[in-house]
């Protein structure tokens, strides 16, 4: 995947390793990780707790070192420099706002370490302040303001100095489900008005779709796909992906030809079917496929049906109903979800023999 | 009290045991009866310490009008004085050296080490520094407080260490993480955000080491060239000649001095975030 871009990318790990601990207690937090992170991206690196994602984090701020590996920012190794010469600022999880200063103090800390004088630094204070919507609280202390003003101010903090890049290190996950969904819509008008490039690390998926310009997913110290959320989503390469984000029917299938990426199968059921080929998909043989529950559907027209099977289970959702069906050869459960209408629809009884239609483009052949 | 331990009783409680409230009572007696009599004696308007003649400001007036009081507590002032300054100090950088590190070989030894003065008893470090200055006299010759100092130093340091390193164990380390994300060099992170959180910690271990120089008699007895009585060893002086009540005044001066210094010790550590 060559970026083909004249300028160097934000940021660069290449071949990175990070081992903790050493002889039986040794823990491999990052397997070689290689990942570019572009100019002015929303980048999300996405995972299960363990996955890497925070130490992959705290090398890039410097609080932690690679054992092996380089890692360069605008093209320029940073690799073992301490956090302080390195123009990243991070927003932690739990905002580490010092607490014997004032939310003013808190903010300009950065500028006043890199030499600021006060009128100027003031200056900048409230830019932020009024950038993250805080004007009136710049001389409270920060225990003084609720959770969700601390995060705004802890985002102002680590803005301020006008970073190269915005680390965040899963900033929502304290808040609650309204107050996240908030600050969601203004971190992405946060990135949008100051053009920093932003490094978002997170376990909720659907922060991560929704976030991000592109996702790196992560799973037990390597990086399994990076993508835009519609790639990851679509077209999971792997077994983990296609299982982390969103629901997901797996199948087996046969390989019949390739050509481009894309191939046909031949489904147990005896039909065929076109997919799309992760890289470093088997061409040939035996193969585990995907299809999302949203792109499948029921018919009664036996011609039309990729596979069939017995519905044993209907589930309203009040926008959409998922039917739970047992396919003739068995194994898991296959789960088809349509969008409900106002038109009464045709109503389906547990029990009753159904044709699963697959649509275009709705299978994706993975790499395991 | 056939009735206790009745199937009533689901659970051990010592507060429900025979005799729980006298013995109580008696502790409590033992502590601080002697305080109280001490204290009330040193109003006494007679010379006894024993017999009570009615009340009088005259041994606190005889204690204050007294050259050679005067001249120790100054002395003891002195000594305390320097002695938690330097105990702290050095408190302050073993507390960092032992918990801003990554864990190395020997850490819990190093504990043992700055702790030392907790475990071995007083008279044999009393008995050793008599022996290790006196060769340092003799090869010397100077005879001033530094001795004194010196020794309270170093039975101060366990007592200024402990709090201050609790209050670095409780601090969030990110917040220091934050500091140097935010181009704080090392010095400047210490100065601007680990010494101003640390800050009630070290007070609190100050004051202690300050209390604890004050009223050590064991060291000092040994340790003290002739003629540098502190306040507790003049009082035992004192005592061994004629008992009269300015001891009482001395002493009780020492005690409110003592209370107030611990409770602000605890106020200090109670506000710990």
């Amino acid at each position: 995947m060559s970026e083909g871009k004249a300028s160097p990318s934000a940021v660069e790990a290449e071949t990175v390793t990070k081992i903790f601990g050493s002889g039986e207690t040794q823990v491999t937090a990052l397997n070689e990780v290689s990942v570019a992170i572009r100019q002015n991206e929303f980048f999300t690196l996405l995972g299960p707790s363990g996955c890497g994602k925070t130490t992959l984090l705290r090398l890039i701020a410097g609080f932690d070192h690679p054992t092996g590996g380089t890692i360069l920012l605008e093209g320029q190794d940073i690799s073992y420099l301490p956090p302080y010469k390195r123009p990243v600022n991070t927003v932690f999880q739990n905002y580490a706002l010092f607490p014997h200063m004032t939310v003013g103090e808190n903010i300009g800390f950065g500028l006043e370490m890199l030499g600021q004088g006060k009128a100027e630094r003031d200056r900048a204070v409230g830019e932020m302040l009024q950038l993250v919507r805080m004007d009136e609280l710049k001389d409270r202390k920060t225990d003084q303001i609720s959770g969700g003003q601390q995060q705004r101010v802890a985002l102002a903090r680590a803005l301020a100095p006008h970073p190269k890049v915005l680390l965040l290190d899963e900033p929502l996950s304290a808040l609650d489900l309204k107050l996240r969904k908030e600050m969601q819509i203004e971190l992405k008008r946060l990135q949008h008005e100051t053009g920093i490039t932003f490094i978002f690390v997170t376990h909720d998926q659907e922060e991560a779709l929704t976030m991000s310009d592109r996702i790196a997913v992560m799973n037990a110290g390597r990086i399994l796909q990076i993508g835009s959320p519609r790639e990851i989503y679509d077209h999971p390469a792997e077994r983990f992906v296609a299982n982390f984000i969103g629901e997901t029917n797996f199948l087996e299938a046969e390989v019949v030809s390739t050509k481009n990426g894309s191939a046909r199968l031949r489904l147990p059921s005896g039909k065929m079917v076109a997919a799309a080929l992760a890289e470093g998909a088997r061409t040939e043989g035996k193969v585990s496929i995907v299809v999302r529950p949203e792109h499948a559907g029921l018919t009664s027209a036996k011609a039309k049906a990729a596979l069939t099977g017995r519905l044993e289970n209907v589930v309203y959702f009040g926008t959409d109903t998922h039917y739970h069906l047992r396919l003739e050869g068995g194994g898991e459960p296959f789960i088809v979800r349509q969008q409900n209408s106002r038109d009464t629809e045709e109503k389906l009884e547990p029990g009753s023999e159904v044709g699963i239609e697959i649509g275009k483009n709705a299978v994706q052949v993975l790499r395991d | 009290m056939a009735e206790a331990g009745t199937s009533s009783q689901t659970r051990f409680s010592i507060k429900r045991q025979p005799g729980f409230t006298t013995i109580a009572i008696v502790c409590f007696l033992m502590l601080y009866a002697p305080i109280i009599t001490l204290v009330t004696y040193s109003f006494n308007a007679g010379t006894s310490v024993a017999i009570w003649e009615g009340f009088s400001w005259r041994w606190y007036e005889a204690a204050w009008q007294n050259e050679q009081v005067q001249d120790a507590a100054a002395r003891s002032l002195i000594v305390a004085a320097f002695a938690a300054l330097i105990a702290t100090t050095a408190a302050t950088m073993a507390a960092l050296a032992t918990t801003r590190t990554k864990p190395y070989r020997g850490l819990t030894t190093v504990y043992a080490l700055i702790n030392q003065p907790l475990m071995v008893p007083e008279i044999v470090t009393a008995v050793a520094l008599l022996i290790f200055f006196a060769v340092i006299k003799v090869n010397t010759g100077y005879q001033g407080l530094g001795y004194l100092i010196l020794a309270h130093t170093a039975f101060c340091i366990p007592f200024a260490y402990l709090p201050i390193r609790a209050r670095l164990e409780g601090m969030d380390l990110s917040l220091e993480s934050a500091a140097a994300d935010l181009y704080a060099t090392p010095w400047l992170t210490f100065r601007r955000v680990t010494l101003p959180l640390l800050l009630p910690g070290i007070l609190a271990g100050a004051m202690l080491a300050f209390v604890i120089s004050l009223d050590d008699v064991v060291i000092t007895e040994f340790v003290k060239t002739p003629g540098q009585d502190t306040l507790p060893t003049y009082m035992l002086g004192q005592l061994r000649r004629v008992v009269t009540p300015e001891v009482n005044a001395i002493s009780t001066v020492l005690l409110t001095i003592s209370v107030v210094l611990v409770s602000v010790f605890f106020f200090l550590n109670r506000r710990k975030r």
